[in-house]
């Protein structure tokens, strides 16, 4: 193991490098490019044997890592923004066709107006795609989550693509300091990747195929079942992972200091760091807060959702993304999850951070002393709108 | 000895669709899939032959085959030629057919690209010169003065009025190692192309033209015989183009067949009058023009 100074962008292709894919298609755009540079570069200095494809869009990088997995090699693209969207289509078609690509999405706001810099409209829009999503905090957990994806996406009852995302900038582009294990390691965590659904020249087969309305529904059926089993993958992945590189991965869901806790802060990527140290403060001062943050937004974690909130006096979601015309989608899928379970927990939504504003530590001080009043709330953090949604 | 009617493989490749009776879309895949045999890798976008060939369960494909998206007919090419390679799985041939539409039109994106990244891939148009699938729809390659559904022939306007993409000069002025034109009213230069095009590496281009009774309103058995047509009265033409040697003529009429007699026994044509029969006459002589000064010797 090496102890390296990296950005996320760097450390996930790292991770990649470890995880050692077959197929690469590449193309750049802020705030990834950095992703495929470095990949690029491992190919060309021969610490990585894979076929470098220099794709001229992302709906072809998506459309070539597609035809690689269709004939069972391991796969590997990277977008953001703009690009994930240019390719939504070929999203649905690697879910439905069950094969296991693994891909970063650096998060990034969408146009108009144009915008660079970090949220996450772009992937929360694409929730419903059929890739398991989740969310990073730290260059660390990029690396590592570049092993578990394909780990967990290439499970056989699984066979889902796999979409890691990490805040723009914030995370891309930060520098930290990250274990980088070695590929013998890597190679004892990961097995190589076998799959009877691809196109085999030894036992031709069709896929890809049309399938009317008498069976259609039982396939979505199955589609959905294999993303729901990325569950157990995922749980049986952070196991293995302990095992091997001795750190510890907390599934779904990370909760932190919600044992005791009155009011719980729930949020997704890099934000939670700022979050965790907010709840510090004010614990320091006796106020009994906590942090809960969803690592894994698909499959999501309805369950382990009401397990730690079951008993709070109130809750608010932080998310940086919105479903325009109703709320933050990952408000609408936290009451969801505790109106299955009965749970009254009055929750807050707060849309904060879009285009990469900023989100203080005060902002998130205020939102706990808010959530004192027990009462619903549901705004535009730093600009208000209270009141205004329903 | 080449490749003929009579040394062509005798499996069947493309078996059991549901194509329409005289489909010369559906005769260019079986007869290539013949040439190319039982370890190629077909892609198929949205279009008619994956709709016809992949109904789920019932499969026609006797070849490994996959529909792409729309767009995505030769990057997913690429990925299945790049997937293999890295497996070390080494004789087999990736080969797409797309429609006019999926080429010209939504795909040219991604075969530029793959021609330009040279994948060692063969690209076949298949050319009905609308969206047929669809219910006949104007595409790029749709001639001029052709009925469509979204290009009616009324009083004020008679039908598409563009001339068909250069599909063919856009292809090779990439550079690529082999480029073509066929037909499907000459099959035996058309598996020459295929199975020439096989043992080249780096891209691969066949534009064949393969007339569609339905769209183009003609009978299921004219099919074969309007396509000679077309090649007779100069509306299409045979050609290669080989990186180094440029482009070649494969067939020159002696004197053109009658363009009115072809477009006329089409019901797609059938409104034209004098003076468009003129301008497209006109125009076959424009570009014969070109295709004499630009390309090479007869062979």
């Amino acid at each position: 193991m090496a102890r390296k100074f990296l950005s996320g962008n760097e450390a996930f292709a790292e991770g990649i490098r470890l995880a050692g894919p077959r197929v690469i298609s590449a193309y750049p755009i802020t705030p990834q490019t950095i992703v495929v540079e470095r990949l690029s570069e491992m190919v060309e200095e021969g610490s990585l044997s894979a076929e470098f494809i220099h794709v001229e869009s992302e709906h072809s990088a998506l459309s070539c890592a597609i035809g690689a997995s269709a004939v069972g090699a391991r796969a590997f693209t990277a977008t953001s923004s703009q690009g994930l969207l240019y390719m939504a289509e070929c999203l649905t078609y690697a879910s439905g066709g069950r094969f296991p690509i693994v891909m970063m999405n650096a998060n990034r706001s969408t146009a108009l107006p144009w915008n660079i810099y970090g949220d996450q409209r772009d992937s929360i829009s694409l929730l419903d795609s059929g890739w398991i999503q989740c969310y990073v905090e730290n260059a660390q957990e990029a690396l590592d989550l570049a092993l578990m994806s394909y780990y967990i996406a290439e499970k056989k009852e699984v066979s889902t693509p796999f979409m890691v995302n990490l805040d723009g900038f914030v995370l891309t582009h930060t520098y930290e300091v990250t274990d980088v294990p070695e590929k013998e390691q890597a190679d004892a965590f990961l097995p190589g990747y076998e799959t009877e659904n691809k196109l085999d020249p030894d036992h031709p087969r069709n896929l890809g195929f049309s399938v009317g309305p008498e069976h259609n529904i039982a396939f979505k059926y199955k589609e959905h079942l294999g993303i729901l089993h990325a569950k157990e993958a995922v749980r049986e992945a952070e196991e293995r992972f302990a095992q091997i590189f001795g750190r510890q991965y907390t599934g779904l869901v990370e909760a932190y200091r919600t044992e005791d806790a009155s009011f719980v802060l729930i949020t997704l990527g890099s934000i939670a760091g700022l979050v965790r140290e907010t709840v510090d403060r004010l614990r320091e001062r006796g106020e009994k807060v906590g942090l809960l943050r969803i690592r894994y937004p698909r499959p999501f974690p309805n369950k382990e959702i009401a397990e730690v909130l079951g008993n709070v006096r109130a809750a608010a979601v932080l998310e940086k993304d919105i479903s325009f015309g109703n709320e933050g989608t990952v408000f609408s899928n936290v009451n969801s999850a505790l109106h299955k379970a009965g749970i009254p927990v009055p929750v807050s939504g707060y849309i904060g951070g879009l285009g990469g504003r900023n989100i203080s530590s005060e902002e998130i001080e205020g939102i706990f002393a808010d959530l004192k009043s027990e009462k619903r709330k549901t705004m535009f953090l730093g600009l208000g709108g209270e009141g205004e949604w329903v | 000895m080449g490749i003929n009617v009579k040394t062509l493989c005798k499996d069947e490749f493309f078996y059991g669709h549901k194509a329409c009776a005289g489909c010369g879309g559906s005769l260019a895949v079986r007869i290539a899939l013949k040439v190319l045999g039982e370890r190629s890798f077909a892609v198929l976008p949205a279009g008619c032959m994956s709709a016809v060939g992949f109904n789920f369960p019932q499969l026609c494909f006797g070849n490994n085959a996959v529909i792409s998206t729309f767009a995505g007919t030769a990057s997913m090419l690429t990925g299945i030629e790049a997937g293999l390679r890295a497996q070390g799985i080494r004789d087999f041939q990736a080969v797409g057919f797309a429609g006019d539409g999926g080429t010209a039109d939504i795909g040219l994106q991604a075969l530029s690209g793959a021609i330009d990244r040279n994948d060692d891939i063969l690209y076949i148009c298949y050319d009905n010169e609308a969206y047929m699938n669809t219910g006949i729809q104007k595409s790029s390659l749709t001639p001029f003065g052709a009925r469509t559904t979204t290009t009616p022939a009324g009083k004020n306007i008679r039908g598409n009025l563009r001339p068909k993409k250069n599909m063919f000069e856009i292809v090779a002025a990439h550079g690529i190692p082999y480029a073509a034109t066929a037909s499907i009213g000459d099959l035996n230069d058309f598996m020459e192309k295929v199975e020439k095009a096989s043992r080249i590496k780096g891209t691969k281009y066949i534009h064949v033209i393969a007339p569609c009774p339905t769209g183009w309103g003609i009978a299921p058995d004219e099919t074969v015989e309007v396509a000679k047509e077309a090649l007779d009265c100069g509306l299409w033409y045979l050609a290669e183009y080989e990186e180094g040697s440029g482009m070649t003529l494969n067939y020159r009429p002696g004197t053109f067949a009658s363009v009115e007699h072809y477009l006329k026994r089409q019901g797609r044509f059938r409104h034209l009058t004098g003076d468009d029969i003129d301008i497209i006459n006109h125009s076959r002589d424009v570009k014969w023009k070109l295709i004499e000064k630009n390309l090479g010797v007869i062979k």
